[in-house]
């Protein structure tokens, strides 16, 4: 059992020399579930796009999984790692949403019977069964949203890690997510400025601000901190 | 292969063209679209046949009529007619095929036919993404129709100005595009995209997909018969 992230003095800059990661910390253990909060700007998305590869790790150390998130391993990270993000139109490029969610089981080199199974699974997953042939255009935000999980569910990930995912949603569609998110089993990192999702759905929070994890603890404990949560910009629940 | 053989059949042939045009109003009847549908948006490429406006005049052959400076023939006339209903027929079969298949089925298609895959994906990215590009235009046109208001003094500002506000308007469309494409990519790679577009194989070809085929090549065949012949 590997189901961890384990990130050590992470350090990162952007070509345009804004530094955005100055040495983050973190450590979640299996079948964690973890909200990621603070500021934008303060470093969470940068951080998040670490976890399977997407941005090299220029100083610093990042394990996802157990195995060290560097170019020999890439293939194997960004399949134990399904990162979801922000914009659903983003994430779901293909013709159909068939095609979107069997992009990745594809790119594993999976067999096609399978790779059908496995988008079949996903999608029922999200309750987005009867979505199969649509094309993703016509969706409404929160049935993107949906499928954009789908899309990473999948390749059977062991973390989660979901970029702001009930933003721009109507309440039906967020408590809809929320139960959804909730039924999941895998490790889930959650960036997000939904305090009150925070609250309700994961019981580990972390604040991130500048760059830096700021804080570190049991949910409750940090979302009573009023003085902690002012400084960081950000309201009680 | 329908627009292969109608541009292959000679001119003048009235039977053949005849013909086609039949095909095309009961394709249109199978499709369920009714045959006016095809019918009505085939005009807007009409103006494309214009193109061969100049044909009557230049083609030699017996003079029929003057016009102005001009003589018109029989033979360049003919061609023009010819060339019209052709495109015109060939438009028709091409909007019934876009509007009945989806763009999916399309895409497997041109695939299979071996089209290039890079050039079968940028059909599909383009397709997924022009809508969403229009609906980000469009909100940029709303955030400035918003703020332009009338004021007490002479409104609109010079046309310089507003040229600048529409250049910086199509720049940051441009900007949006390319950021877009980027986190496209992003999550491309995220689910292990190494620059090999995969697919699935295709679907199966069933008896009734091979007679459909058989049947049209034998008609198409006929119809190019008839054109040579007659």
């Amino acid at each position: 059992m590997h189901h961890t992230i384990e990130v050590k003095d992470l350090r990162f800059k952007y070509p345009d020399g804004h530094e955005a990661l100055r040495g983050v910390a973190l450590s979640i253990a299996p079948g964690e579930k973890v909200a990621l909060v603070g500021p934008n700007g303060a470093g969470k998305s940068t951080l998040m796009l670490h976890l399977n590869g997407i941005l090299e790790v220029q100083q610093g150390e990042v394990c996802s999984c157990g195995l060290p998130v560097r170019k020999e391993n890439l293939g194997k990270v960004r399949s134990a790692v399904g990162l979801v993000f922000q914009d659903p139109d983003d994430q779901l490029f293909s013709p159909t949403v068939f095609d979107d969610v069997a992009f990745g089981p594809l790119h594993m080199g999976l067999a096609e019977d399978e790779v059908r199974r496995r988008v079949r699974d996903a999608l029922a997953a999200v309750d987005m069964a009867d979505a199969i042939s649509r094309v993703s255009h016509h969706l409404s935000v929160g049935q993107k949203k949906r499928i954009a999980i789908a899309t990473v569910l999948s390749m059977d990930p062991e973390i989660l890690a979901l970029d702001e995912p009930s933003a721009g949603l109507d309440p039906r569609a967020r408590r809809g997510l929320i139960k959804l998110l909730r039924k999941l089993p895998q490790t889930m990192l959650v960036s997000t400025h939904d305090i009150r999702m925070v609250a309700e759905l994961l019981p580990r929070t972390v604040i991130m601000d500048q760059g830096r994890v700021v804080a570190d603890g049991s949910t409750p404990q940090i979302l009573s901190d009023a003085a902690l949560l002012e400084a960081h910009g950000l309201e009680a629940p | 292969m329908f627009v292969a053989a109608s541009t292959i059949l000679p001119f003048g042939s009235w039977l053949a063209y005849f013909l086609l045009f039949g095909a095309t109003l009961v394709a249109a009847r199978f499709t369920g679209l009714g045959t006016t549908y095809a019918l009505r948006r085939s005009f807007v490429a009409l103006p494309f046949a214009l193109a061969a406006i100049t044909l009557p005049f230049t083609v030699p052959g017996q003079t029929i009529a003057h016009f102005g400076g001009l003589t018109v023939t029989a033979e360049g006339s003919i061609r023009l007619l010819s060339i019209v209903i052709k495109s015109w027929v060939s438009v028709q079969m091409a909007i019934l095929l876009t509007a009945t298949a989806p763009v999916h089925d399309l895409l497997w298609g041109m695939r299979e036919l071996r089209v290039p895959r890079p050039l079968v994906s940028i059909v599909g990215f383009m397709y997924r993404y022009l809508f969403v590009l229009a609906d980000e235009s469009l909100r940029l046109m709303r955030a400035r129709a918003a703020r332009s208001g009338v004021g007490a003094g002479r409104s609109g500002g010079s046309l310089v100005w507003r040229g600048r506000v529409a250049g910086g308007m199509a720049g940051s469309l441009m900007l949006r595009a390319f950021e877009r494409s980027e986190r496209i990519y992003d999550a491309m790679v995220a689910r292990g995209f190494k620059g090999d577009i995969l697919a699935m194989s295709s679907p199966v070809i069933t008896d009734s997909d091979r007679n459909a085929l058989v049947g049209w090549v034998t008609f198409l065949a006929m119809v190019l018969l008839i054109g040579f012949v007659f």
